[in-house]
Formats: structure tokens, C-alpha cells, sequence
């Protein structure tokens, strides 16, 4: 510590690159090696095969269709209960806060994999005492392989929190309570205040929240594996055993590209919130 | 009720969809009274649960700290959105890509574990594990600690300078005492999100030299169809879930005080 004691002996920068150094050695180089692994074998030399021949792969296609779909129906539904509830508080119910906070800590509290063997075993009780009746039909529809909407209920809990979060912030900004009498004083109805005057001022939270979503259920593995369903993530890891470079490159791709959509949203609110 | 109509669709879905499991998961782990729940506190399934505790704990502190360097070099820097955004992909959306980058750089046959002549299985070591978990847990703690190094204000710096006090006396009597809570808090959200982490250890094709008890509760669930392995691993999932609880009884109060200086 001496060195550190009599003043300016080390110069922030110095410090800042070993850093910035270290940082970079132990986040990098797992990538760089990825990166390698991916278009160099040693019968072939340099190629960039596995990249192209993604596209043509049995199930990358039908699995990324399958998340995509599963983040769009997540999306809508999560929007469509959490922008009602959230408006809500802040206007009538205001003791609801709380109780709000609380449901959309919840799941980070419970491990997804607790979640998911509460769920699964809700899934099969259900099957059995619904059997004879005829909503074992929805149920079984619910759960179909094609489109499990039972993995989108999974998965509305699961971004409940992030949803909040970005929704929260959006809400700050704006005094929701005085926009709302204004538009109702001057005789617009419930679905217009909604459509025309809320949900305008919101674009880039809803942005940030839709693009969390979707980022959280193509990446999101353990529910559903376990409920054993296979869209893109449960694909990449199936296919790591047969074809390891594959697997490899549709990792590098889906992280670089969530980062870069991210990266992009955070820099279009920032405009907005510069202006 | 007219009143929060609005917020009624929410309540009743998570209540489904939340609850439901929920006793499903109690339920399940009690059918033969407390016989599930005996049995994950021995043998095999205690090694597990004290592997993924210790494995936890020792990602959480080591996170914490190169996390809280890597933060305060960030924040003031020009590449400050570009780290936080990867920071919040590999934090959160990580899991199984995250697992094979390793897997390609120290696995078996791995880039640097071959060029370094690693010994077969290194990856899958306690070491080698919490190596990877850092890869996820340091960007959670940039994302944690950032708002609190942001809060430090440079006035405080500058009276401290002014009163006489070296780098060292702001840091050990200024900055520390008002990061502490934060920090603190950083670590137990590091220990928890370590420990429900299923999809990275399940990718690497973990467990073989280090059981982790979220693989435990997966094997129960699906590979052991024999009758019962289910409810054990319902009992599984529910010492989880009472271990995450004792963590976020600790997390909500040092978060409180650790915004307390953020106005």
C-alpha cells in the first residue's frame, strides 16, 4: 500500500489499463477461441462452412422459428397484462404497489428449475384430472410440440421482472395521471387514451422491454428442456454432440446479435432522451 | 374492485401460473411426509447441495470484487454503453452459448488447454467451474455496483483531497463506508443467481466430477423414471427455493440502504 499512500505515486491511468487489460484477456479469449474453433479444422484449414451451412441444417430453421415465435406470443401476452396493471396503480389503486413489486420479484427469487418441476408436475396432474372432461383437449392443444403455449406462460413469469423494470422506468418519465384526465376531459375513450396517448410516450420502454423479452427467450434453456420442447437453445445443445463447430458458431452468432440489438436500443433511447 | 380492474388480468394469470406450480412443487415434495425432503439431506444429494453452495459462495466473492474493479474503470470510460449492454447479455442471457466457448477454449480439447497441456477434465474441476460461473457473475456485478459508483460524487473526492486525505484515506473512509451496503448486496445476488444456474453446467456436460444440486433436480425429473425420483426432486427444488428465499431476506434491506445515497 505504500505506493498507493503518498499521493499521485500511481496515476489512475495505470491502473485503469491493467484493468481494462485483464478484462479483456479473460472475456476475449474464450470468444477468439470460439471464433477459431468455428472456421478452422485441421483436414480443411480455414473455412467458413459452419456459418453457412447453418441455414441448411435439419431443425436450426424450424427451432429459431419456434423461439422467435414463442418471443413474439411472450411479448404480446406479458405486454397486454402488465401495461393495464402498471397504468392502474398509478391512477386508482395505488395501494397495489406493492403487491405489484412482489409478483414481479417473485421469479427471481424461484430458480427456474424449481419452477419448471412445480410446472411440469402441475402439467401432468392436470393431464390426469382433466382427463375425462373436454378441456383435456385444450390442454393437450396447449401442449403441443408445434406451438407449446404452456412454454409461453412459462416464460411470462420468468421476464415478468425485466418487463417491470423497463415499463417502471418509462412511467417515470411521463405524469401519466395528468395526461389521462387531460385526453378524458376532453372526451376521449378508454382504448384511444390507451392507443393515442399512452402508449406513444412509451415506445422506447415497451422498445427495451420487447427486445429484453425476446433476448431472454431465445437464449432460455432449462424450461424448456426439461418440459421438453425444442426451441433454438435446447437445438444448439443437441446438436454440440454430432456437430461441435456448428453449435459452436450458432452460439457466437445469437450472442453477438442479442448484443448488437441491445446495444442498438439503448442507443436510440438515449437520443430520444437527449432531445 | 372496479378500481383495479385493470390490474385484475395480471394478478389472476400469476396466480395461475405462479401458484399453481408452486403447490404442485410443495405438494409433490411432501406426498411421503418428510421422507423427500430427509433424503435430499443425505448421501449424494447433501454433496450436491453443499458443492452448488460452496461453488456459489466462492463465484459471489471472487465476482464481486473483480467485478467492482472492472465497474469503476467502466463507468467513467467512453466504452461504457458498449460494456454494460455485453455485460447485461452475458449476465442474463448467457447460459448455454457461454458454456461451449469455454468448452472450445479449456474443454478436453480445447484450444488453450491443449497448447497448455491441461490435464483431462480440468474444465469440469471445482477451479475450472467457478472460472466459467465468473464469466457470467463478474458483468451481473458491473451491472449492480455501476449505479453506486455512479452515486459517488466527485465533491466528496474533492474534500477529502482538500482536507489533506491521500487516495487511500478516500477510499478506505469515504467511498468504501458508502459502497459497503451495495457491495455487500452485490455478493448475495451473485450467490443467487450462481446457484439456480442449471443451463451452463447442463451445456458443458458438468456434473461427472462436481454434482451441482440444479443437475440433481434435472436427473430426478427426467432421467430416474423410477417411481419417486420425482417427488425427490420436487424436495430438490424446494431447498432451492427456501435457500434463494433466506437470500433475497438478506438482499432487500442492503439494497435499500445501498440506494440511500444514490438521490
Amino acid at each position: 500500500m505504500a505506493a498507493v499512500t503518498s499521493r499521485g505515486a500511481v496515476r489512475p491511468g495505470r491502473w485503469h489499463v491493467a484493468v481494462w487489460a485483464l478484462a479483456a484477456l479473460y472475456f476475449l479469449v474464450p470468444l477468439a477461441c470460439s471464433v477459431w474453433f468455428t472456421v478452422y479444422n485441421s483436414a480443411q484449414g480455414l473455412s467458413l462452412e459452419p456459418y453457412t451451412e447453418l441455414l441448411v441444417t435439419e431443425g436450426f430453421t424450424a427451432s429459431l422459428l419456434l423461439s422467435l415465435g414463442l418471443a413474439a406470443a411472450t411479448i404480446v401476452l406479458v405486454l397486454a397484462l402488465m401495461l393495464p396493471a402498471m397504468i392502474t396503480v398509478r391512477l386508482a389503486a395505488p395501494g397495489l404497489r406493492p403487491v405489484l413489486e412482489v409478483v414481479c420479484t417473485l421469479p427471481l427469487v424461484i430458480p427456474p428449475i424449481a419452477f419448471v418441476s412445480g410446472f411440469g408436475k402441475s402439467l401432468a396432474v392436470g393431464n390426469e384430472l382433466l382427463a375425462p372432461t373436454p378441456f383435456w383437449a385444450t390442454l393437450t392443444a396447449m401442449r403441443s410440440t408445434t406451438f407449446p403455449l404452456v412454454l409461453v406462460f412459462a416464460y411470462v413469469i420468468l421476464v415478468l421482472p425485466f418487463v417491470y423494470r423497463a415499463l417502471d422506468a418509462g412511467l417515470r418519465t411521463m405524469d401519466v395521471r395528468t395526461l389521462v384526465e387531460a385526453a378524458r376531459n376532453l372526451g376521449a375513450s378508454w382504448p384511444h387514451v390507451m392507443f393515442r396517448v399512452l402508449i406513444p410516450n412509451l415506445r422506447s420502454a415497451l422498445a427495451s422491454a420487447a427486445f429484453l423479452s425476446l433476448a431472454l427467450v431465445l437464449g432460455e434453456y432449462t424450461m424448456a428442456s426439461l418440459l421438453g420442447y425444442q426451441p433454438f437453445a435446447v437445438w444448439i445443445v443437441t446438436i454440440s454432440g454430432s456437430k461441435g463447430q456448428m453449435s459452436v458458431a450458432a452460439s457466437v452468432l445469437s450472442l453477438v446479435l442479442i448484443w448488437a440489438l441491445l446495444l442498438s436500443i439503448s442507443g436510440i433511447s438515449r437520443k430520444r432522451a437527449s432531445k | 374492485m372496479k378500481r383495479i380492474i385493470g390490474a385484475l388480468p395480471l394478478l389472476v394469470f400469476t396466480a395461475l401460473a405462479l401458484g399453481i406450480p408452486a403447490i404442485a412443487m410443495v405438494a409433490g415434495a411432501f406426498d411421503r411426509g418428510m421422507g423427500n425432503l430427509a433424503l435430499t439431506m443425505q448421501g449424494g444429494y447433501l454433496l450436491a447441495l453443499l458443492n452448488s453452495v460452496k461453488l456459489s459462495a466462492v463465484v459471489a466473492v471472487l465476482g464481486a470484487i473483480l467485478g467492482t474493479f472492472l465497474a469503476q474503470v467502466v463507468v467513467r470510460s467512453r466504452f461504457r454503453e458498449a460494456v454494460l449492454t455485453a455485460s447485461g447479455v452475458l449476465a442474463n442471457f448467457g447460459g448455454v452459448p457461454l458454456a461451449f466457448f469455454w468448452v472450445a477454449t479449456l474443454g478436453n480439447s480445447g484450444m488453450i488447454s491443449s497448447l497448455l497441456g491441461l490435464p483431462f477434465g480440468t474444465l469440469f474441476s471445482f477451479w475450472g467451474l467457478a472460472l466459467v460461473y465468473l464469466y457470467f457473475s463478474i458483468p451481473l456485478m458491473v451491472l449492480a455496483i455501476a449505479p453506486a459508483l455512479d452515486g459517488l460524487k466527485p465533491q466528496w473526492r474533492e474534500a477529502a483531497m482538500n482536507s489533506g486525505a491521500s487516495a487511500w484515506h478516500y477510499w478506505r473512509y469515504v467511498a468504501l463506508p458508502v459502497l459497503t451496503p451495495g457491495l455487500l448486496g452485490g455478493v448475495v445476488l451473485l450467490f443467487g443467481s450462481a446457484f439456480a444456474a442449471y443451463a451452463t453446467a447442463a451445456a458443458m456436460g458438468a456434473g461427472t466430477v462436481l454434482p451441482l444440486i440444479t443437475l440433481k433436480i434435472a436427473a430426478a425429473l427426467s432421467g430416474d423414471v423410477q417411481t419417486g425420483y420425482e417427488s425427490v426432486g420436487l424436495a430438490l427444488a424446494l431447498d432451492m427455493v427456501v435457500v434463494a428465499a433466506l437470500v433475497m431476506v438478506v438482499y432487500v434491506p442492503l439494497q435499500r440502504r445501498s440506494t440511500r445515497w444514490l438521490q
